[in-house]
């Protein structure tokens, strides 16, 4: 044939349709797999001291379990994150673009202080909680509705609203902490009124709350999506707002109304931070979960039970950076953030892998194939364990979905 | 030797195989008609040729030599031009200006020069163009034209034009198949995709037949009849006849008087409109697309801002008149109005694509009762019910929507409207992208709803069908009623005519 001169593309890429459960969590473990070896490569090279490669597994690990403090930080900060996640999903899937979590959070911070601040010591500590809980929560839920109602009325885009409206809620809380404390430093006194109930005199007790707080909201808002008539509407204000129309619903009320939930369960986690676990505030005590957040959601898909393993898995990430930044003598802090990027945007790509194939053409692939080799060998080896893991997944969501028909 | 030819080519979008073993030939001055139902590959098998899918396997020859076309620019280097459905044009571009866009000639850039050419080219083959008109300007019969000159400017010899006569009046198809039949004396070779097997006798030398993405054969048109191509797009005999009984007990059930409506861009939608659907009777609504169809319905359905004018429901059940203006779709369900509404846009406004079909058969009814819980029982039975007496074709009541063909979404969207068991059924284009199984059993739907006594309103596009079907024919032209017609006794022509009469203009 006369293919030599008419040379066809050297790949095409094609959706796969019916991709195996095994094989979904076989290309996202090989992601991790390939970031964290990425990591390890560029730390060592960069280390001053010399350290061998299994070095850099070992602090990640004693990072997070060495001693129960860390053990607990590490639970801490994955309940945070869920909580943050969880608050951005009922805004994501009406397709209302929450970039805001940031600012909602420390609008929470704020109501939460400023309660602490001006009551504190006048009121008995169970009327401050409620009264803390209630200014976060509303403090949260009016600075997401602003948006919300400037896009329903106004067509404004929310993603930029939201945004920006971070910046201001992070100068708002810089002005109140400067106005109270007329010292310069720019930094908050811890508060002693109004702090969160703790478990024990254990110096861990604090983080208890916080971590059944969030397993069960997440638990409440799965259920909110799923079985009630609100989590239905919202769907379809985000799928289709002419079918929401269609069907005579209101879709103004539905957007705030959603959007006010959203704000609201960010409020909640600055609450927390605040109220239980800081006891003051600072312009940065977000900790940019807002935006960590919105990768957490989209990477489960929405899906509660994979939310909790991923946010695991950054806050495991996150720690365990921290500590191979203090072994391996690094003092800048950004470094680690550099490599926090390189495998959460491997941990992103994946999905790329999951949704489309590479055919190569046919001198290409045989390229192609010696190089997989190893890991197509591999993968194999470990293919019934990946299917049993996938599997158990696919068989949480379903039972969820039979339940309730 | 053959002008075009292709062997054994196969495509595959995933598990989906859209193409496959097919074998087709073209000759220098030929007009072939590729036959087949929607979604049988037609387009895909297209695409291939004109460089926008790649084959995953067989050749592709041109006058003998194999070649290869990775993109559109390949195509025109082989002398390939198509002429797609969806017309790729530049609104705010003159028609020139469109027609040279993307082309690198010889020479300096000229638009006087290329304009003068186009001039050339639309005199030789008997098109009427205005190179200096922008395109918003333009009729959709224009548009078209500017998108063949487009293609001839190029040197193309191959055309492919796929569906053409879709969005044209019977006038503008005739205008159409001249020119065609003018660039085949001058030795072009077109490839003409449709489903319309009366054009396709009229215009074509050889007639193709694809069935789910395999090639069945080719007749040459003069010896063939319209029953046995249906035979062979279909695979078996069927009978192409709509039923047509006489209404029963007619009696004003919607009346729509000095209706206009404005759109969401703030432009005047229908104008001015009037008329009366009776119970046990299908109202047709023919005009060429764009015409007020939508915005007539929508407005009916408490979708549109409504100017001025009334719609008046007269319930059957108490005599008693409602006015339909300023509602939205809940309020006119809560005044007891029984209005189902069958919209174009299946996935995006009557269902929602990523639900499954349970989630989609509660949309209009999951608000009843006071519990904030959801009852997924009741639809889910209703559910069960609609895909077994329609035999809609899927794994589970929990598949999402989007999934399932075209035919399979639009039983689940009529079903469920009549499911409400309408008083007023209305329906945009129902059978638009089905197949002809398909199609039948939805007319066969809509000619039960009018004898159980609903006031049938059926928005089509086929002229042909809306003769057969409709008991009265209202005609729309630029958003005001042209004429409402007996289709029992008008022609096509005079259908025709209503449709693009500009008496409806002279009043302002």
């Amino acid at each position: 044939m006369a293919r030599e001169n008419h040379k066809e593309p050297l790949f095409h890429i094609v959706k796969r349709m019916n991709i195996s459960e095994g094989a979904k969590v076989g290309i996202r473990v090989l992601s991790i797999v390939i970031g964290l070896l990425i990591a390890a490569i560029f730390v060592i090279s960069l280390s001053s001291e010399s350290h061998n490669f299994f070095g850099f597994f070992g602090s990640m690990v004693s990072g997070v379990f060495s001693t129960p403090r860390k053990l607990w930080r590490f639970l801490l900060e994955a309940a945070l994150l869920l909580g943050v996640s969880i608050a951005l999903v009922p805004a994501f899937k009406m397709r209302f673009w929450n970039l805001g979590g940031n600012g909602q959070i420390l609008m929470g911070c704020l109501g939460t202080c400023m309660v602490m601040f001006y009551l504190g010591g006048k009121l008995p500590d169970p009327v401050l909680w409620i009264l803390m809980f209630i200014a976060a929560v509303l403090f949260a839920g009016v600075w997401a509705v602003i948006p919300a109602i400037f896009k329903s009325f106004f067509r404004t885009n929310e993603s930029l609203f939201t945004l920006m409206l971070n910046y201001i809620a992070s100068i708002l809380v810089g002005y109140f902490i400067a106005f109270w404390y007329t010292n310069g430093t720019g930094a908050m006194d811890p508060l002693t009124d109004g702090r969160l109930p703790t478990l024990g005199s254990s110096p861990f007790g604090k983080y208890f709350l916080p971590i059944v707080l969030f397993v069960f909201v997440t638990v409440a808002i799965y259920l909110y999506l799923r079985y009630s008539k609100h989590g239905y509407e919202l769907s379809v204000v985000g799928e289709s707002e002419n079918t929401a129309r269609y069907i005579g619903l209101n879709v103004k009320v539905v957007t705030i109304r959603t959007v006010a939930l959203s704000g609201a369960l960010c409020g909640l986690v600055g609450f927390i931070l605040s109220g239980g676990i800081n006891y003051m505030m600072s312009t940065t005590m977000d900790g940019n979960m807002g935006f960590t957040g919105i990768m957490v959601a989209w990477l489960s898909q929405f899906s509660p039970i994979i939310m909790v393993f991923i946010s695991l898995f950054i806050a495991f990430v996150t720690n365990g950076m921290a500590q191979v930044n203090e072994d391996f003598g690094f003092t800048d802090e950004n470094l680690s953030a550099v490599i926090r990027g390189i495998i959460f945007f491997l941990l992103i790509a994946s999905e790329f892998f999951v949704s489309y194939k590479i055919i190569w053409r046919e001198d290409a692939q045989k390229v192609v194939d010696k190089i997989a080799f190893p890991f197509v060998w591999i993968g194999k080896k470990l293919n019934p364990v990946f299917e049993k893991i996938g599997s158990f997944f696919k068989g949480i969501s379903l039972k969820a979905r039979k339940g309730g028909k | 030797m053959h002008q075009l030819e292709l062997r054994n080519i196969r495509k595959t979008f995933g598990n989906v195989v859209a193409n496959n073993n097919v074998n087709l030939t073209l000759e220098k001055g030929e007009i072939l008609s590729l036959l087949g139902e929607n979604g049988c590959g037609k387009t895909t098998l297209m695409n291939m040729i004109a460089g926008i899918y790649y084959p995953d396997s067989g050749s592709i020859l041109i006058s003998g030599e194999e070649v290869t076309i990775k993109s559109p620019i390949d195509a025109f280097k082989h002398g390939i031009g198509m002429i797609h459905q969806h017309f790729k044009l530049v609104d705010v571009f003159t028609a020139t200006e469109n027609i040279i866009l993307g082309y690198k000639e010889q020479g300096k850039f000229n638009l006087k020069k290329s304009a003068e050419r186009i001039k050339e080219i639309a005199d030789k083959y008997g098109f009427i163009i205005d190179p200096k008109k922008k395109i918003y300007d333009m009729s959709v019969s224009e548009k078209q034209t500017v998108e063949i000159v487009k293609v001839l400017y190029r040197g193309a010899d191959i055309l492919i034009l796929d569906e053409p006569t879709a969005v044209l009046t019977p006038q503008e198809t005739k205008k159409l198949f001249n020119v065609l039949r003018k660039m085949k004396e001058d030795g072009k070779s077109i490839i003409i995709i449709t489903h319309k097997l009366n054009e396709v006798m009229e215009i074509s030398d050889r007639v193709a037949v694809l069935r789910k993405g395999e090639y069945i054969g080719s007749v040459n048109a003069k010896e063939t009849t319209e029953s046995e191509l249906t035979e062979m797009m279909v695979g078996k005999k069927i009978e192409l006849n709509i039923d047509r009984s006489e209404p029963k007990n007619a009696e004003p059930r919607l009346i729509v008087s000095g209706l206009s409506t404005i759109k969401d861009d703030g432009l005047p939608g229908v104008q001015n409109v009037n008329f009366v659907a009776n119970s046990g009777e299908i109202l047709g609504i023919a005009g060429i697309a764009g015409s007020g169809q939508k915005e007539l319905l929508e407005a009916i359905a408490g979708l549109t801002k409504i100017k001025d004018g009334k719609i008046e429901y007269i319930n059957p059940e108490n005599e008693e008149t409602v006015n339909l203006c300023l509602k939205n779709p809940r309020q006119i369900r809560d005044l007891g109005v029984r209005l189902a509404f069958v919209p174009e846009d299946r996935l995006g406004m009557g269902l929602v694509g990523n639900m499954d079909l349970v989630d989609n058969v509660m949309l209009r009814s999951y608000e009843k009762g006071r519990s904030i819980i959801l009852d997924r029982k009741t639809p889910g039975a209703l559910t069960n019910q609609i895909v077994s007496e329609l035999e809609v074709v899927t794994d589970s009541v929990h598949t999402p929507v989007r999934r399932l063909s075209g035919g399979n979404v639009q039983k689940v969207l009529v079903g469920r409207e009549i499911a409400s068991v309408p008083k007023v059924l209305m329906a945009a284009y129902p059978v638009r992208g089905l197949d002809i199984n398909s199609s039948y059993l939805i007319y066969n739907l809509l000619n039960k709803e009018k004898e159980s006594g609903s006031a049938v309103i059926f928005v089509g596009e086929d002229l042909d069908v809306l003769l057969a079907l409709s008991d009265r024919l209202l005609v729309l032209n630029g958003g005001r009623i042209s004429g409402i017609v007996d289709a029992r006794t008008t022609t096509k022509e005079e259908v025709g005519l209503l449709m693009t009469k500009t008496v409806a203009h002279e009043e302002e």
